[in-house]
């Protein structure tokens, strides 16, 4: 049987399109050390260090873990890159669990982070290889097709998307670290700005930002004594499946599925959208956030759109999403899907500031990444398990 | 801790240049190798964990395509780390611990072929002041050698013997690259490539794939007769800056040796994974080697290196990344 995990300690960067002021060591630097002192503990109380991020390309160095080790207090320390796609952040943080609860290590200290602005992600995404058709479409591109095939098959009103982008950029003005902060953000403004990749518009589109998240992760005799309250993990589950092949249903992946119901049942949770007070999705074009809520088994298929629509998903509605402005606001690639992890734990920790949901028990951290095919999830509560 | 164990391994042959096969279709027969010696389905792996770098294929999210190797259908459970295999085998191997699985597929695959290796591999220095001189592979790791040198720490003879007892080993694997009978004074007499490293003491470029089952207790002794149990496995990472580390040592190595029990033992085998014949002995010291024990039978990384697919009776296994010896695994296995 596993050991008990907590999640005791939470850092975050500012988020912003050029943190030119730092380096990369001292943008992973900014997140462990706020991840330290909220936990309480020092570089010397950490036994192992587990690094995430996207593509190396995207900073152009190669397993950048091995230069950035030594600013977040790893030399001579076990030290693990995790690099699964887009769902990196949330892997890594499921690695760093796993250190814990095996028994392995007693406390460890988890960092993911992507610093855009020293790279062309889109130009690294579409690198021309050999025998093999070169996209040139970034991520945009690619997904433009899939939420056309979601809005073919539920016909949801084509102004879902536009709904999701107006609510997660409200939720941003209430997060003082996300990179968008959009005073005025209206539904017009969203509907008049440029169509990018039909149907997705500019003002539907995620940031490229830099950041780092961390967190410190501790058994459940240490993590008892904080004297803040602690986020009790009770699941973690992962999925992937191939990119492409015939049959292959892009739009609502098995994979999405299967994790969904795998991660329930090991959490125990019957009706996800009653037991569940809030969650953080990755969504970083607004269509995926009706898409997810199917994909997560909040609604029923072809039905997730009437989440966004009636308002569930808005800060005061049953099943609030994205209350920290989301990947929409802020999207340092390789630590969005950890900040969606560490969003959740902070809500249940009631340490979420202004866009902090009032009796948060219970809450889901959500990723995604490459074709829609890598899914990394858990579930954390304020009550053990 | 729950007993683990590898209970099947393969491997493609090491190849200079592997000019049909592109990184996924080096790894099908692999793991298709695998799971037929081992007489298991996909459905019967709890966990898939992988090891590689997007730039030695040269592309982002180049381990994606290796789930068209697993044949990842229905979803599987998977991770994967921006590293070498051994370190997938570990995160599997914690996945274990847990009790999340009983059964795990890990593999590693590289095609360094593909670019120049020697100089890709100056990416991975700090890129605000060491990077941007581009100092290769080779270079950086001569100089550790001048160091050692210089010191009196190994002697180019002592370099040179490595070299020759990796590739007389090698003979008798098929899969090895590099492999004959040498003696040291003609290898002695050879130019130096980068000096004071000759081309013997430098591992060869090649491409390749591995792939091994671990297994949990009973599942274990299910699938396999002589199941190689894991009675240690531990890693460490010293600092990647070179002034701050003590060169004429493998110090992450003695601390994970330590830590994974190496000398509570006789070692009967020891297989390294250090790319320069004087890493070698650097690792080979770390562990406190003697005479007793039978180093590198199957060569070693200097007769065959499929970087990021190096992974593995009281034998130790070893595992390297990153310049001069600064990331190290450590894992011993019993029969």
């Amino acid at each position: 049987m596993a050991e008990l995990c907590g999640v005791m300690g939470i850092g975050q960067t500012r988020y912003a399109a050029k943190r030119q002021e730092l380096s990369m060591p001292g943008l992973l630097r900014e997140a462990a050390e706020r991840a330290l002192d909220d936990a309480g503990c020092t570089w010397a109380d950490i036994d192992a260090v587990v690094i995430g991020k996207a593509p190396d390309m995207f900073e152009g160095v190669m397993m950048p873990e091995l230069f950035l080790n030594d600013a977040i207090g790893g030399a001579y320390k076990p030290m693990l890159r995790v690099h699964t796609a887009g769902s990196v952040g949330g892997s890594t943080a499921i690695v760093a669990a796993s250190l814990v609860q095996s028994g392995v290590h007693d406390r460890v200290l988890t960092v993911a982070y992507e610093k855009q602005s020293e790279s062309n992600a889109t130009w690294a995404l579409t690198i021309s290889m050999p025998f093999s058709v070169a996209t040139v479409a970034g991520a945009g591109g690619y997904f433009a097709p899939l939420v056309r095939g979601y809005i073919r098959r539920s016909g949801a009103p084509e102004d879902t998307g536009i709904r999701v982008a107006v609510k997660d950029r409200q939720n941003a003005l209430k997060n003082p670290l996300a990179h968008l902060q959009l005073e005025d953000i209206s539904f017009d403004m969203v509907a008049n700005s440029p169509m990018l990749w039909d149907p997705i518009r500019y003002l539907e589109t995620c940031p490229s930002s830099d950041g780092a998240c961390a967190m410190v992760m501790a058994k459940e005799s240490i993590a008892t004594q904080s004297t803040k309250p602690v986020a009790w993990i009770h699941a973690t589950e992962m999925r992937s499946e191939p990119t492409m092949f015939s049959g292959r249903d892009q739009v609502m992946p098995r994979a999405s599925l299967d994790n969904a119901a795998a991660l329930y049942k090991k959490a125990g949770i019957q009706n996800p959208r009653d037991e569940i007070d809030c969650a953080e999705i990755y969504v970083p074009f607004s269509w995926f956030e009706p898409m997810w809520m199917e994909g997560m088994l909040f609604a029923p298929i072809n039905e997730g759109w009437k989440m966004t629509y009636e308002g569930a998903t808005a800060l005061d509605g049953d099943l609030p999403v994205n209350m920290s402005g989301g990947v929409l606001s802020s999207n340092p690639i390789g630590a969005s899907g950890m900040i969606r992890f560490a969003e959740a734990a902070l809500q249940v920790r009631g340490m979420a500031g202004d866009h902090q949901i009032d009796g948060a028990r219970k809450a889901l951290g959500h990723a995604y990444g490459g074709g829609s095919q890598y899914f990394s999830t858990w579930i954390v509560s304020d009550q053990k398990p | 801790m729950r007993d683990v164990a590898v209970v099947a391994f393969s491997q493609s042959p090491s190849v200079r240049r592997e000019t049909d096969c592109n990184e996924v279709e080096i790894l099908i027969p692999v793991i298709h190798e695998l799971r037929t010696n081992a007489g298991i389905t996909n459905e019967d792996v709890d966990f898939v964990c992988s090891g590689s770098s997007d730039y030695l294929a040269g592309q982002s999210f180049a381990f994606v395509s290796g789930l068209d190797a697993v044949g990842a259908w229905p979803p599987v459970c998977e991770s994967h780390v921006e590293m070498d295999g051994a370190w997938a085998l570990y995160e599997a191997w914690v996945k274990i611990q847990m009790g999340y699985a009983e059964l795990a597929l890990v593999y590693g695959f590289g095609k360094p072929s593909m670019g120049d290796l020697p100089l890709t591999m100056a990416l991975q220095l700090d890129p605000y002041s060491v990077m941007p001189l581009w100092p290769d592979a080779v270079s950086i790791a001569a100089l550790q050698a001048r160091l050692l040198l210089d010191d009196g720490v190994v002697s180019e003879r002592d370099m040179a013997e490595v070299a020759v007892r990796d590739r007389a080993n090698a003979k008798q694997n098929p899969y090895a690259q590099v492999k004959g009978d040498f003696s040291v004074d003609q290898i002695l007499a050879d130019p130096y490539l980068v000096s004071p490293l000759r081309k013997h003491d430098c591992s060869p470029i090649s491409d390749g794939a591995s792939a091994i089952l671990l297994a949990a207790g009973d599942r274990a002794k299910d699938l396999c007769k002589r199941p190689a149990w894991i009675r240690g496995i531990e890693h460490i990472c010293e600092p990647q800056d070179l002034g701050v580390r003590d060169l004429k040592r493998s110090r992450s190595t003695e601390i994970a040796a330590e830590k994974a029990g190496v000398r509570a033992g006789k070692i009967d085998v020891a297989e390294l994974s250090a790319p320069f014949t004087h890493q070698e002995i650097l690792v080979e010291r770390a562990l406190g080697l003697g005479s007793e024990t039978s180093i590198n039978p199957s060569g070693g990384a200097l007769a065959g290196n499929p970087i990021m697919a190096v992974s593995a009776d009281r034998a130790v296994a070893h595992a390297t990344s990153g310049p001069c010896l600064q990331q190290n695994l450590i894992c011993v296995l019993e029969g």
